[in-house]
């Protein structure tokens, strides 16, 4: 196809052109970061969290006057947890990864004389938990009951400064221990907290994400041998076969309420709703974002369909001049689309270096990533295929229009 | 004259029925979209107590050691300790002040019919409620003597006294707290600022505390504390923190009614913080901030930025259904070249050509408007489904329905301008000739 005529003929509608152009190159540029966007976010909701997620439920629980005696009702709360059909483990803990009711964190430091922290990670404190998340242990060992000091004597031994009521040991992360030991065994290495005080790696788990501050690291999480009892804010975790669920829970609240009525269930749900409320404004953003990837490229089209009507409806008798002096149907057809593709592949050329500019703009202020190459191609493509079905419609109009026309006056 | 180019513009656009909806629909999602998202930044960037929020001040010190400090860098301690918290307090250097935190405390009903549960509450000094210009429906609030003598006093939000007492006048009654008793002196009235700005470390577009309690008699019956701790040093907390322990997790809020006061207490936070450090307490240079109601918001950048994401979104859009309606008025314009060259061969000036393209535009844009209208009240309803915290705040205000007329208007006017004037330009008897 001859590109020549296509071009001069443009010239003689260089506005509406170039307003063509403009749509297709705005539209491919937000396109593009907008996909990009969707990529992120779901990125982000995908997160593994390392555990045995549709395996687990949580209660929380509130008292009501003054405390009974916490590490007694404690431990009589989690043996009869385990007597309910369908109970697996139980542990204690506050907070779980992705949390939207808080989080602990602490800094690390290889050397206590450091003015900075080398990472900053998620803690986690609590009797129990490796088998009730389901984390895997890839080296070293589990907390021992020698390990345990009891939540309470700890922070008093933090706030006295007497280091005897600490915990000496810790667990960690993959993630971690190959941030603070490049390809060595972390086993038996000692490591600080931002205060200097020393901790000994015992064992190393694969993946446990953090609760929240994710981008400071997701997946850099500790695990503390400190005891943890109801009144200290810390939940009951339950892990049971998926389908129980729902029966656990219902048995687990009905026995906690039973064993001490005076206190009132804060929480109980299962870990995927803990998880689904947690990323449920990055699924609504993705949604709008894909929303608005839809009515753009639908306006674009219509807006395409809408001018190369008007086109067609202005060229019927050169058309039909054409048609006489033996031009095809083809020949028609091939013309409008060929045309369509040269003002789509400008405005694509356009929107890509658009494309780069919003999304230098949105680096600066949102803390974004630069956006990869793979979404330029597949905006363009995008656009071309929207250009040619929406063009088809006047196209086929056009190349219907019968050579006679030539001979008619308007 | 401008009836008869208003009846002209309506027969045009009746011969084209399937493109002028499609102008009409592209311009009306163009700004239905961009109101949607305005009006959620409106709102969520909006100025909780106007008038007002010049003159309150978030106070700032930096008590901790050296460890991770980054001269001129690092920002000071986002709360306060207890003990900077009630050195400040007594120090008395503003016209008013407030020293407090948040709390969540069981709540055993006077109405056995319903069951204990867990509210929100404030622990305050006394400052917060004419501070902050709390209004009262039932009752008032306790004073600086009651805070001194620990008195056990509570004012609840009108939510938590219709839930209670079915919204009658509750004050003199008893309400017993996590097993103490706390006597009732006063009912809020309807009072919602947004963001909550007093304690950011709660989500920032919640409904308010139910119960607010002063902040010493909290601390005696040992009423939870719930909300942001950050401890330095070797400092550890449980749930309550520890009176000593070096821990921040108190806001401390004054109001300075000049800028002069406002110099003047940025140097007393100076000195203070001088003074701590040749006691031994505090160890980095003096680090102290005070920032207004608006910078402070601003510092904590409360509005989140998916929603500032799409606001830029839907304006990128408005732009596109613009340049779409352009090429397309453009377009028709172009096409009626024909009936353009007869209307001035017949005598028509330039100008009322002109003048009439562009009622034709504005009728399509005044179309787009109501109809960008609408759907701005159904985005805002989406919006409201939402499951983000600011959601159910979302609703169109006055100034925003004027906003969104002025954009329609400006948004037809612009995309008129260009068609009609180009259209204009044609010159008379080469169109005729071409016919």
């Amino acid at each position: 196809m001859d590109i020549l005529p296509i071009l001069s003929t443009l010239r003689r509608h260089k506005l509406t052109a170039w307003l063509l152009v403009l749509e297709i190159a705005l539209t491919c540029a937000i396109v593009c970061n907008a996909m990009f966007l969707i990529g992120l976010q779901l990125q982000r909701t995908d997160m593994p969290s390392g555990m045995a997620e549709h395996e687990l439920v949580q209660i929380q629980l509130g008292y009501i006057g003054r405390t009974p005696d916490a590490k007694a009702q404690t431990q009589t709360d989690v043996a009869a947890l385990q007597q309910i059909p369908g109970v697996k483990q139980v542990a204690l803990d506050r907070y779980l990864p992705f949390s939207l009711d808080g989080s602990s964190n602490t800094g690390i430091k290889l050397d206590p004389r450091q003015r900075q922290n080398t990472l900053d990670a998620g803690q986690y404190l609590g009797q129990n938990l490796l088998p009730t998340l389901g984390v895997h242990l890839v080296a070293g060992r589990n907390f021992q009951p020698g390990d345990y000091v009891d939540f309470d004597t700890a922070v008093a031994a933090l706030n006295s400064g007497d280091m005897k009521g600490l915990p000496q040991t810790i667990i960690i992360t993959q993630a971690i221990a190959e941030r603070l030991w490049p390809g060595q065994n972390a086993l038996g290495k000692t490591l600080y907290t931002d205060s200097g005080i020393p901790f000994r790696v015992i064992g190393v788990i694969a993946v446990l994400a953090r609760q929240n501050d994710l981008q400071q690291g997701a997946q850099y999480s500790t695990y503390w041998p400190i005891r943890m009892t109801s009144t200290d804010g810390a939940s009951y975790f339950i892990r049971c076969a998926p389908q129980d669920r729902a029966s656990v829970l219902k048995a687990a609240v009905a026995k906690l309420k039973q064993l001490n009525p005076d206190r009132v269930v804060l929480k109980a749900r299962t870990y995927d709703q803990a998880r689904r409320a947690f990323f449920a404004n990055d699924r609504a953003m993705a949604g709008i974002l894909a929303g608005v990837i839809v009515a753009l490229l639908i306006v674009t089209a219509l807006g395409i369909v809408g001018l190369a009507s008007f086109w067609v409806g202005q060229r019927r008798r050169t058309i039909g001049v054409r048609r006489a002096l033996g031009a095809t149907r083809g020949d028609i057809l091939h013309y409008f689309q060929t045309e369509n593709f040269l003002l789509a592949t400008i405005g694509i050329a356009l929107g890509m270096a658009l494309a780069y500019g919003i999304n230098l703009f949105l680096m600066q202020h949102y803390e974004l990533p630069r956006l990869p190459a793979i979404y330029f191609p597949a905006g363009a493509i995008a656009l071309w295929l929207i250009g040619q079905l929406a063009v088809l419609g006047p196209a086929l109009r056009a190349a219907a229009v019968p050579p006679v026309v030539a001979t008619r006056s308007v | 004259m401008f009836g008869y180019y208003v009846d002209l513009a309506l027969r045009s656009l009746r011969r084209n029925q399937a493109l002028t909806a499609l102008m009409v629909l592209a311009m009306a999602l163009g700004i239905g979209a961009s109101m949607t998202t305005l009006t959620v930044l409106h709102v969520l960037s909006g100025d909780p107590l106007p008038g007002r929020s010049s003159t309150l001040y978030y106070a700032q010190v930096d008590p901790r050691d050296m460890n991770g400090y980054l001269p001129g860098k690092s920002q000071p301690m986002y709360e306060m300790s207890w003990i900077d918290g009630m050195n400040l307090l007594r120090a008395k250097r503003a016209h008013r002040q407030a020293l407090m935190t948040g709390g969540l405390v069981a709540v055993q009903p006077p109405d056995t019919m319903l069951d204990p549960f867990y509210e929100a509450a404030r622990f305050t000094t006394a400052g917060f409620f004419p501070m902050f210009c709390v209004p009262f429906e039932y009752g008032h609030a306790w004073n600086a003597s009651d805070d001194e003598a620990h008195a056990r006093m509570a004012v609840l939000s009108a939510a938590l006294n219709d839930k209670l007492f079915g919204g009658t006048d509750s004050t003199g009654q008893t309400l017993r707290l996590a097993g103490t008793a706390f006597r009732i002196v006063g009912v809020l009235g309807d009072w919602h600022p947004n963001p909550q700005f007093y304690d950011l470390t709660r989500h920032s577009y919640e409904e308010n505390e139910g119960i607010y309690v002063p902040l010493s008699a909290s601390q005696d019956a040992d009423l939870h504390h719930d909300g942001n701790v950050t401890c330095w040093g070797k400092g550890g907390t449980g749930i309550n923190p520890d009176h000593a322990s070096r821990c921040a997790w108190l806001q401390f809020w004054v109001q300075l009614d000049t800028p002069a006061e406002a110099a003047a207490y940025r140097t007393f936070l100076v000195h203070y913080s001088e003074q701590q450090k040749a006691l031994g307490r505090f160890q980095r240079p003096p680090n102290v901030r005070l920032r207004d109601v608006m910078r402070w918001l601003d510092y904590n950048q409360v509005v989140p930025d998916d929603v500032r994401l799409q606001t830029w979104l839907a304006f990128g859009f408005l732009l596109v259904c613009l340049v779409n309606t352009v090429g397309l008025m453009l377009a028709k314009f172009m096409r009626r070249a024909g009936e353009l060259g007869v209307r001035r061969a017949l005598g028509a000036s330039k100008h009322s050509l002109f003048a009439q393209l562009l009622v034709e535009s504005g009728v399509v844009g005044l179309a787009g408007g109501i109809g960008g209208l609408l759907l701005a009240l159904l985005g805002l309803w989406l919006v409201r489904r939402q499951p983000a915290e600011y959601a159910p705040l979302a609703h169109l205000d006055p100034a925003m329905l004027l906003a969104t007329f002025l954009l329609a208007l400006g948004a037809s006017l612009l995309a008129g301008l260009l068609p009609a004037w180009r259209a204009c330009q044609i010159a008379p008897p080469l169109q005729l000739k071409s016919q």
